[in-house]
């Protein structure tokens, strides 16, 4: 290949093209990645006023955090699902069972220190149930997960055989309630919230800094295409819902550590919502492929913090669930305005 | 001549102060076949679309139609005006029926009741007319490309339009829907028809063209007649350069022979694929012809474990492997090329980064699993140095970029595997003039470094041009091998002939 004049200057026009398209994609990333932590930020700002400043108080603060930890440690697990285009509704189910199993082994004297890995595992297994149904039978997600969300919910019952079990004397109680302390009676995070950001911390090392990670956008973006370059896309599959049920079995741990106990029926009724939601304010695109997972974070924070102010200034619980609805509907809605945006032609 | 049914005098386009239209005129007559060429991004949609009404020019220029100025706004504004459009992505619902699908948008209704009768007869005589040989009432989806083709056609017929505009109408149909097509088209010249005919295909402009108009960067670059048709003299205008040996061909195709890198040995899927055998050497370069639907695409499947195969057996390098996924024939040393790199190869919404170094994070990554960052980018501005990849750096999405340097991102990709043995399937489909040329010296440098290459191509031209061998294919089986000699070059009626299987009538 010889370069003629004309042709180095057609490369160096396109290269300029090409680095305005980079710059233009760079900011069009950083809205997406950004997008909704102004919208925290008003909000936050917005409940302060609102509730005569008692939204910005350490208290408060901190009663957020520990709110927005279970649903965030689910939303993780969904941003994975979701990445591979899927959806994970079996989420709720599988924390209460996780609860119950957990909850149950830790009553038994000689096993019970052994209730928290039991009740993480219990998650992992439905997941791994639910993503080789689909990576396996090339069953459509959405049918799968809403066939576990039922099944599985009767398991959990079944585990306590309806009823409620408590333990109050249940094994690493602090997770639940604790806090670390970084400053001595100034400043403690509670160990929940700890918890949600190692495991932000560890979905994103695994998103973005190994070769599995780079595989679940692959799939997400073109799984035909993923399969033809080599990738193993039933694994991926099964890991991703293998992933989501791990998180959901530790978050109905973190749950079951909270509360002392846990309730087959009522324990994590309709969770799944809220991770969703969660997800796709976080900018993760519903096609797949596109997301991140501080987007999540964000994401899931919005919904305590919509939650946290609606009750600082009174807002009465049913105006909550029309408010929260309609969150969710925007969030889509800015959904399809990002896709457009996109290269996806 | 008579009077021109459509001009253009001085239409631009510029989007954010960048110039995709420059002052162009353009004059087409009624009764002729205008063909419009030029590379990717020479402005041909952005002309189609201001046709169609879907941009609207800049102030300044002149759009006439039968000497009458018009403004054509909005999607139906191209329709009134009497301009129909047939997109190389048909445009139909094909879960509605053919009448339907004509009368899409200008539906007969009795008292708010749908007529389908109405409609039905309605689109009788047109589809007559055309020579189909389906039933209005038949459904979309039961129809071949070149049907669809066809209801485009009545559908622009069906609208009174006087000028027909139709891009790239080939590339999804058969050799024989082609032929019928270009039958088609020659009728409806003869019926006083204006049709633009877009292609990046010179056989067709050669069949079809009246006259022939280049545009480049956005001009007009020149108009020539039917009897100046020639291929050096449009691809000059169209890369505004010569393009001396436009398919390159250097490598010695006797130096690997003996040395056989790729042998499948009675393949079969059961369905299209009917016990093919073929052998690639190093250094060779071997075309896989025949028409489409002969089973080219789905060998290629088979031999890289794409789709089950009910029998036969691969040897790489004269020992037998077993492969059942393309991720094992990559890492035999098998590479595949789809043919269709949106759908089937690339991540658009990924980086270049990604896309080229997806195959081989495995190969690289510290302990198995962690990423490495620095090894990837070297990897993938190298192969941007080693192709002539031309983007503003590696982090840039792959759907940002044209059609010749996607294909040659994801030939990247298989590269960076460092096959034994490469298939490419159409490997310069949608790529423009200049992209091609580069891929056949890339292809050729390739040979010279002793890959074994497998073309599969329907552009006979193209194999001719770079193959050492030719493997024909027809309706599942291997029809017959025609080698390069000396004496005798490769020749497209013999391929043809082949393809065809009117060489069994011949002798």
């Amino acid at each position: 290949m010889h370069d003629s004049p004309l042709k180095v200057e057609a490369a160096t026009a396109a290269g300029l093209a090409a680095v305005q398209e980079t710059k233009r994609q760079r900011i069009r990333l950083l809205i997406r990645a950004a997008g909704m932590l102004p919208v925290l930020l008003i909000l936050c700002v917005g409940f302060h006023f609102l509730s005569d400043g008692r939204f910005f108080t350490g208290q408060n603060l901190g009663i957020v955090l520990q709110q927005a930890a279970v649903n965030t440690v689910l939303a993780a697990g969904m941003t994975f699902v979701i990445l591979t285009g899927g959806i994970d509704l079996s989420v709720g189910s599988i924390l209460a069972a996780s609860a119950m199993a957990g909850l149950t082994l830790s009553k038994l004297p000689e096993l019970g220190a052994l209730w928290l890995p039991a009740a993480v595992l219990t998650g992992l297994g439905f997941g791994v149930i639910n993503g080789a149904l689909i990576a396996l039978l090339r069953l459509p997600p959405f049918i799968v997960t809403l066939g576990s969300l039922t099944a599985v919910r009767g398991l959990a019952r079944l585990l306590g055989a309806d009823t409620t079990v408590f333990n109050p004397s249940i094994p690493y109680a602090f997770i639940g309630n604790g806090s670390l302390t970084l400053i001595p009676g100034v400043a403690s995070i509670p160990w929940l919230s700890v918890i949600a950001l190692l495991v932000i911390l560890v979905s994103w090392l695994v998103l973005r800094r190994t070769v599995l990670g780079v595989h679940i956008y692959a799939v997400g973006g073109n799984e035909s295409a993923a399969r033809l370059a080599g990738i193993k896309v039933w694994a991926v599959l099964i890991f991703v819902y293998g992933v989501s049920g791990l998180f959901a079995g530790l978050g109905g741990a973190m749950q079951a550590a909270r509360l002392y106990a846990a309730n087959g029926l009522q324990l994590g009724q309709s969770y799944e919502l809220d991770a969703i939601t969660a997800v796709i304010l976080g900018g993760t695109s519903f096609v797949g492929g596109i997301g991140s997972i501080w987007g999540t974070l964000v994401g899931a924070l919005i919904i305590a913090v919509l939650s946290n102010g609606l009750i600082l200034i009174g807002v009465s619980d049913i105006w909550q669930y029309v408010i929260k609805g309609l969150v969710i509907i925007g969030a889509v809605a800015l959904d399809r305005y990002r896709l457009q945006g996109s290269a996806r032609t | 001549m008579n009077d021109p049914i459509l001009e253009m005098r001085g239409v631009s386009k510029s989007f954010f102060g960048i110039k995709a239209l420059r002052a162009v005129d353009l004059t087409v007559y009624a009764g002729e076949i205008h063909a419009l060429m030029g590379e990717n991004g020479a402005g041909k949609s952005t002309l189609m679309k201001i046709l169609s009404g879907a941009y609207r020019p800049d102030p300044g220029g002149e759009i006439r139609i039968e000497g009458r100025p018009v403004r054509i706004e909005g999607p139906l504004g191209g329709r009134a005006a009497g301009i129909s459009i047939i997109y190389q992505e048909l445009s139909l619902a094909p879960n509605l029926s053919v009448a339907e699908n004509i009368y899409l948008g200008r539906e007969i209704s009795r008292s708010g009741m749908l007529a389908r009768g109405a409609m039905r007869e309605g689109v009788g005589p047109i589809l007559e007319r055309l020579g189909a040989d389906f039933l209005p009432s038949t459904l979309v989806a039961h129809l071949s490309m070149g049907q669809r083709q066809l209801v485009e056609i009545a559908r622009a017929l069906h609208a009174r339009s006087k000028i027909l505009i139709m891009d790239e109408p080939t590339t999804a149909l058969t050799a024989h829907e082609s032929e019928r097509l270009f039958a088609l088209i020659r009728q409806l010249r003869a019926e006083g028809l204006a049709i633009i005919y877009i292609s990046h295909r010179m056989d067709e402009v050669y069949a079809l063209g009246d006259r022939v108009t280049v545009l480049r960067d956005g001009r007009l670059v020149g108009s020539l007649d039917r009897q100046d048709i020639r291929a050096d003299t449009i691809v000059r205008l169209m890369v505004g350069r010569d393009v001396s040996s436009f398919y390159k061909k250097d490598h010695d195709p006797e130096a690997g022979r003996g040395h056989p890198v790729l042998a499948a040995i009675d393949m079969a899927d059961g369905q299209r694929v009917k016990g093919c055998s073929l052998t690639v050497h190093a250094g060779e370069v071997v075309g896989l012809a025949g028409l489409i639907g002969a089973g080219r695409t789905e060998l290629a499947h088979l031999i890289i474990g794409a789709s089950p195969k009910t029998s036969g057996r691969l040897e790489l390098e004269g020992r037998p492997v077993e492969i059942g996924t393309p991720g094992e024939a990559l890492d035999a040393g098998i590479a595949y090329l789809t043919e269709d790199r949106k759908a089937l190869g690339l991540f658009l919404d990924m980086s270049c980064l990604d896309n080229i170094n997806l195959a081989v994070l495995g190969r690289d990554a510290r302990f198995g699993y962690i990423l490495d960052r620095d090894k990837a980018r070297d990897r993938a501005s190298k192969a941007f140095a080693a192709l002539g990849i031309r983007a503003g750096n590696v982090g840039v999405t792959a759907g940002a970029l044209s059609g010749g340097n996607q294909q040659k991102v994801l030939l990247s990709r298989l590269l960076a595997t460092t096959p034994k043995a490469l298939i490419l399937d159409e490997p310069t489909r949608g790529v423009d003039v200049g992209a091609k040329s580069e891929i056949y010296s890339i292809i050729d440098n390739l040979a010279k470094s002793g890959t074994a290459i497998l073309v599969i191509s329907s552009d006979l031209p193209e194999i001719i041009g770079i193959c050492d061998r030719v493997i024909v294919m027809r309706a599942g089986h291997i029809a017959g091998e025609i080698r390069r000699e000396a004496t005798a070059p490769l020749n497209q009626e013999d391929i043809m002939a082949l393809a065809t299987g009117t060489e069994q009538l011949d002798a």
